[in-house]
This record gives structure tokens, C-alpha cells and sequence, in this order.
């Protein structure tokens, strides 16, 4: 069975988790190291995707300089989004030709991986068809956005457990005008070790792996 | 010229968006360099180019949605990577026609300019008339896999219908037959597929070349990727074996003492502590005891220093299933016999459960590896990097031995190896702390509970 090594990071700066998904990307397109997992919360950040459009930020630099929030453009798919503390973001380095080569797959295979976590904590949660992303009712509680690289992958998802909400009024999120929600706020409280539990789990099912820690067998081996 | 196609990024995918380009018109781009970007459903994904060379012509701009295959743009192969293509084609094709400008020195040497002539093929295949050449070209095949019927082994035209024939029945199963490449300076034939590998897709290599299909017969072998641990404990084997001057050097212990110890408390330990008690944990805190008196065996090597541990971390080997790990208990000479085989007992569970934490596998000074609980006598182990010793346990079993002079009495003992640094320890201190560790084991005197 295919290794993924498990990374939670607590919380990392957007591009500090950038510049380290950049190295172990790398790692991964020549073979070096097996696929990864990296789970992590970020400190307030707006993030536009390739595709995105700014006219979805709806904030000026300087409410969002004043209400703290850091903003950075970048290489994923996907519209506008919001990452700060209380939400859970993975970040999967896998090559997709140990998988599956099918970029629409892995998608729907994250989705899977977020709706399985969540029924853990009691929550049915779902897709809408034509809107990556999981849902509960109509309310976003995941956003997806993803790069592919040679078919290794970067970027991934973000599920807002006890995320303060009211920071999504800065964007029109993933260019979507649909209300956003929170595991909290659908009455399902958890702390950030437990949701990733739940996903680290749901991850190996889905995505067919072993999850280990980065444990490695002696030292220096790396 | 190469087609670049927009690239089937799953199986359920039709189209694509192409959002970005990376190179514009007339811009060099190698083989593999990220050439566009495509958008399917929230994926970003770069497109490597397929061939080294020229962009030519940017065929979808933008923003354009097309299906899969769609050409997108056009590669001017460079004469570099032509001349890259190995040298048996390169000297067939330069006698063809000489390539425009001269390859590089490294690439297509003599051996190009002393290519016989085209009318004087190699000996293997033997001349080959003018409409046989023709159909070899027409069909895009290599006159070596053609056995020939003619004249001194000559290849007929009736040798390559045969062949033709017997492919297309073969074509069930194909058995791809590389194409002879072109003349390098000429343009692939109208109507001949653009040579221009599907991008990302990494072809499988292809089969030696087998002009009639072989019987299938069962595979002689199965070939499995190694793990990423195995690949990692395969790694720092070697990196041992090449880093230190392995010595191993062997002793009987008496281990009748603590027998006698671990029969009395066993099932107290048991009922009280909730795990067995064996002789691993006694073995550990004499080993801790007797670094405790020959420090050089808990440091390690930093160029020309040496690095004195203060802790003593020993780090414990626990066999996985086809793997490896070990774990350290910190500070083992602090620990008693129950906190150290509590220890083991803990961090030997959740490595089996994949549950250790980063530092618990971090910093060991000094390994111990049981391989006697497998029933072997004794080894050699291999030290574990940065680390300069390792014991090996062997098995403990009764015996009959010599003792008070001449008589034999029945005793537990145990081999005790230890593999050990020379680069920074001599036989005689590895053997001092091996006579130390002996001396703590067969005078136990430490009460276990």
C-alpha cells in the first residue's frame, strides 16, 4: 500500500506553507519522498486564485492592511477564498499517477475525504453539482482549490470548523454569492486535533494510503 | 513540427480551459519545461512541452475552452535534440541528407562521417533493392527485425508483406515495433501522426522488439515498488555501513540472577502493571549503567570531534511488518526497571501503530536490538547513524555450564553482541564496557518492585 506521511503544522504563515509546499513538490516529481499530507491553519489571509477575479475582493488594501489580513495572489485553481484561524486547511502532495490520473477525480475525491470527516462529527454534509466544494445545505462549509504539476499536487482545501465568519464579507467567496458556514456554527464544535484526525482518516480510505507520521526509521535517513 | 494537444487530464474529462501561457510565439522552450497552464473544475494544472525546440504557433488563446487532443500549438524541433537521437539513427540519417548546420561535437561524431553510404547498408541486413527500401520507408519499418528469404539471407518484397501480415494479426496484442526514424532533415511523411508523445502521459517503455508474438508463458518474476520506509532503511544501512568501521565483538552473560528476578515479579508486574515483564528492560539499564562508565560509547562522530551525549537515550529496535523503526527511551539511566519496561512495552505498541511522534524516534545516544526474541543466538548489527555502538540481545536460554572450578550446572546465559565504532573505540574499551554491563547482569542486585 501506497505511504502518505502525515504533517500538522499547527499554524504557518501562507507563505511559509507555499515556499514548503514548493520544496516537497519537488521532492515528490523526482521520487524522493512518498506523498504527504500537510494539515495546518493559517493566520488571516485573502488568497486569489489564476483564475480569479479581483473584483471578488471587495475590501481596498488598506481595510484589509487595517483589519489585519494579509493578501497574496497565487498558482491554484479556483476563485477567491479566505484562510484564518479556527479553519482546518489541507494541503495533499500526492503524485495522481500512483492514483489515479483524473484531475476531476482527485477533486471529488477530496470532497469525499471533507464529507466523510464530517458525518464523524455527526454532520451530512455534501456536493452540489457544478460547485467544487462541500456543502452543507446551501451553505459552503469547504472551499477547493487545487494545482496539478506533473501530476503532483498542490494546494487543496480549507473546512472552517470555528472560523469567525463575518472575515468572509471581505470577498465574494470562490466568486460564489452563496452564505458560508462553520462546523461550529452547524452545531458540531470541535478542536482542530480532532477534525484532523477525522481527516487524516477519511484521506487513507479515499485516497487508498497508509497515513504515518513522519516517523522515520533511524535518523539521517533523510 | 510538433503538435502540442490539449492533454485528457481524467478519464470523465473533455475539455479543457487554457488559461495561461508560459512561452509566446518564437520563445525556445525545452523538453518538459511547464509550456501552458489548463483549468478543469478548480485543478490548475501546468502542461510540460513534449519536445525541445521553437514555439512555433499558439493555435488557442487564452481563456479558450477546447476538447482533448485539440492541437493547441505547433513545436519547431531544434537541431540539438535531433541530434541527440542515438547514433545509429543519426548516422543513418546523415548520410540521407547532411543535417543544415553541424551538429555539436558531443553529438553525432566520426562515426556520422564514416556511415557507409546509403546503397551499402549494414552487413546484419544485408542490400536491400530499391522498391523493398521503399516499402521499409512506406511502412515505417526497421529492415533488422525482418528475417530475409532472398539471396544470402536478402530481404524480399515478399519477406515484408509477410511481416506486415503477421503484425496485423498480431495487432490483437500488439507488439509495438519502433519506428526507424526518419531522415532527420526531412519532414515526417503527410499523414504520418506528429512523433509528439502525448504530453504528461510517460509512455511505457516499450518491449524489445519481436517480429512474431511470442507464446506467453507465466512470469519468471513479480516486481513491486519498495516502500518508502523499506527505500529509507535500505538508504541508512549502507550510509552506516559506508560511514563507520564496524567491529562486532561477543559475551556470554550469566543471566541466571535475573532470571531468578523476573520469575519472582513476573506476575505481579503483570497484574499490577498491565504488561509482561522480560529481560530486555534489565538489559537496558545495565546498558545504561555501563555508558554511564564509558562515555565514548554514547558519543558520536562531528568531523574531527567528538560529541559527548550528557543524556542517555537508547534507542530501542522494534521490527515492523517489512520495516523497522526505533524509538528512544530519553534518558534510560533515570529510568528503573518498570519505567523502563513500561517505555519499551509504550513506544514498541505505537510504533506497530504508526502512533510515534517525530521526537520519539529523534536523538537516541546508544541502540539496543533484541533480535533473541526471534530465537537467534547472536548477530552483528548494523550501528544506527550518528551513533557510534549497538547491542544485540540474543536469545537467554538454559545451559549447561562450567562453574566453581569443574563442576557443570545448568544456568540461563545469553550471547550479548556489540557492534561498535572503531573509527572511535578500540576491542579493549568496547570490551571494558561489555565486562561492565556482564557484571551488572550477573550480580543484579536491584530490587525490581
Amino acid at each position: 500500500m501506497r505511504v502518505c506521511e502525515l504533517h500538522e503544522l499547527g499554524r504557518i504563515s501562507y507563505s511559509a506553507a507555499l515556499a514548503l509546499q514548493g520544496e516537497l513538490v519537488e521532492k515528490r516529481k523526482q521520487g524522493l519522498i512518498s506523498d504527504q499530507f500537510l494539515l495546518l491553519e493559517h493566520p488571516h489571509v485573502i488568497t486569489l486564485g489564476r483564475n480569479g477575479r479581483a473584483e471578488h475582493l471587495l475590501a481596498g488594501p488598506e481595510a484589509l492592511r487595517r483589519a489585519g489580513i494579509e493578501f497574496h495572489r497565487t498558482d491554484r485553481g479556483g476563485d477567491i477564498t479566505y484562510h484564518g484561524p479556527g479553519q482546518v486547511v489541507g494541503y495533499p502532495i500526492l503524485d495522481l499517477r500512483a492514483w489515479r490520473r483524473d484531475v476531476v477525480a482527485y477533486v471529488r475525491g477530496l470532497e469525499q475525504v471533507i464529507i466523510e470527516a464530517l458525518a464523524e462529527f455527526g454532520l451530512r454534509a455534501g456536493r452540489v453539482p457544478g460547485r467544487t466544494g462541500v456543502w452543507i445545505e446551501d451553505r459552503k462549509i469547504a472551499a477547493i482549490g487545487v494545482h496539478v504539476s506533473r501530476w503532483v499536487t498542490s494546494h487543496g482545501f480549507a473546512l472552517n470548523v470555528s472560523t469567525d465568519l463575518s472575515y468572509f464579507r471581505y470577498i465574494v467567496p470562490c466568486g460564489l454569492a452563496a452564505p458560508v458556514t462553520s462546523m461550529a456554527e452547524m452545531g458540531a464544535p470541535a478542536s482542530p486535533a480532532q477534525v484532523n484526525r477525522a481527516l487524516a482518516a477519511a484521506f487513507a480510505r479515499v485516497f487508498e494510503c497508509e497515513m504515518i507520521r513522519p516517523v522515520i526509521p533511524v535518523e539521517q535517513a533523510r | 513540427m510538433i503538435d502540442v494537444v490539449m492533454p485528457q487530464m481524467g478519464e470523465s474529462i473533455v475539455e479543457g480551459t487554457l488559461t495561461k501561457w508560459l512561452k509566446k510565439p518564437g520563445e525556445r522552450v525545452e523538453r518538459d519545461e511547464a509550456l501552458f497552464e489548463i483549468s478543469t473544475d478548480k485543478v490548475d494544472t501546468e502542461i510540460p512541452s513534449p519536445a525541445a525546440g521553437t514555439l512555433a504557433e499558439v493555435l488557442v488563446a487564452e481563456g479558450q475552452t477546447v476538447a482533448v487532443n485539440t492541437v493547441v500549438a505547433r513545436i519547431e524541433e531544434s537541431a540539438a535534440a535531433r541530434a541527440a537521437a542515438p547514433a545509429a539513427e543519426a548516422a543513418e540519417a546523415s548520410v540521407a541528407a547532411p543535417p543544415l548546420t553541424p551538429a555539436p561535437a558531443a553529438a553525432a561524431p566520426a562515426a556520422a562521417a564514416e556511415a557507409p553510404p546509403e546503397e551499402a547498408p549494414p552487413e546484419a541486413v544485408g542490400p536491400l533493392s530499391p522498391l523493398v527500401r521503399k516499402m521499409l520507408r512506406e511502412h515505417n519499418l526497421d529492415p533488422r527485425l525482418i528475417k530475409g528469404t532472398g539471396a544470402g539471407g536478402r530481404i524480399t518484397k515478399q519477406d515484408v508483406e509477410a511481416f506486415l501480415a503477421a503484425r496485423a494479426e498480431a495487432a490483437a496484442a500488439p507488439v509495438p515495433t519502433p519506428p526507424v526514424s526518419p531522415p532527420a532533415a526531412a519532414p515526417p511523411p503527410a499523414g504520418e501522426p506528429a512523433p509528439a508523445a502525448p504530453p504528461l502521459s510517460a509512455p511505457a517503455p516499450a518491449p524489445p522488439p519481436e517480429a512474431p508474438p511470442a507464446r506467453p508463458e507465466a512470469p519468471k518474476v513479480r516486481i513491486e515498488p519498495m516502500s518508502v520506509m523499506r527505500q529509507k532503511i535500505a538508504e541508512h544501512m549502507i550510509l552506516s555501513r559506508r560511514t563507520s568501521a564496524h567491529v562486532t565483538t561477543v559475551h556470554r552473560v550469566d543471566m541466571t540472577r535475573v532470571a531468578r528476578m523476573r520469575e519472582r515479579y513476573k506476575a505481579e508486574v503483570q497484574q499490577r502493571y498491565g504488561f509482561s515483564l522480560t529481560f530486555l528492560p534489565f538489559v537496558t539499564r545495565a546498558a545504561a549503567q555501563a555508558l554511564r562508565a564509558y562515555p565514548l560509547l554514547n558519543a558520536s562522530i562531528d568531523g574531527s570531534n567528538i560529541v559527548y551525549h550528557n543524556e542517555i537515550n537508547i534507542g530501542i529496535a522494534v521490527a515492523l511488518d517489512n520495516g523497522l523503526i526505533v524509538p528512544v527511551i530519553r534518558n534510560a539511566d533515570e529510568k528503573s526497571v518498570i519505567g523502563l519496561q513500561r517505555a519499551i512495552a509504550d513506544l514498541a505498541a505505537r510504533a506497530r501503530s504508526r502512533q510515534l511522534k517525530p521526537d520519539e524516534v529523534h536523538g537516541g545516544t546508544f541502540s539496543i536490538t533484541n533480535f533473541g526474541s526471534y530465537g537467534s543466538l547472536t548477530g552483528t548489527p548494523i550501528i544506527n547513524q550518528p551513533q557510534v555502538a549497538i547491542l544485540g540481545v540474543g536469545v537467554v536460554e538454559k545451559a549447561p555450564v562450567v562453574v566453581d572450578e569443574d563442576k557443570i550446572a545448568i544456568r540461563s546465559v545469553c550471547l550479548l553482541s556489540l557492534t561498535f565504532d572503531h573509527r572511535l573505540i578500540d576491542g579493549a574499551l568496547a570490551d571494558q564496557f561489555m565486562l561492565k554491563l556482564k557484571a551488572v547482569l550477573e550480580n543484579w542486585s536491584e530490587e525490581v518492585l
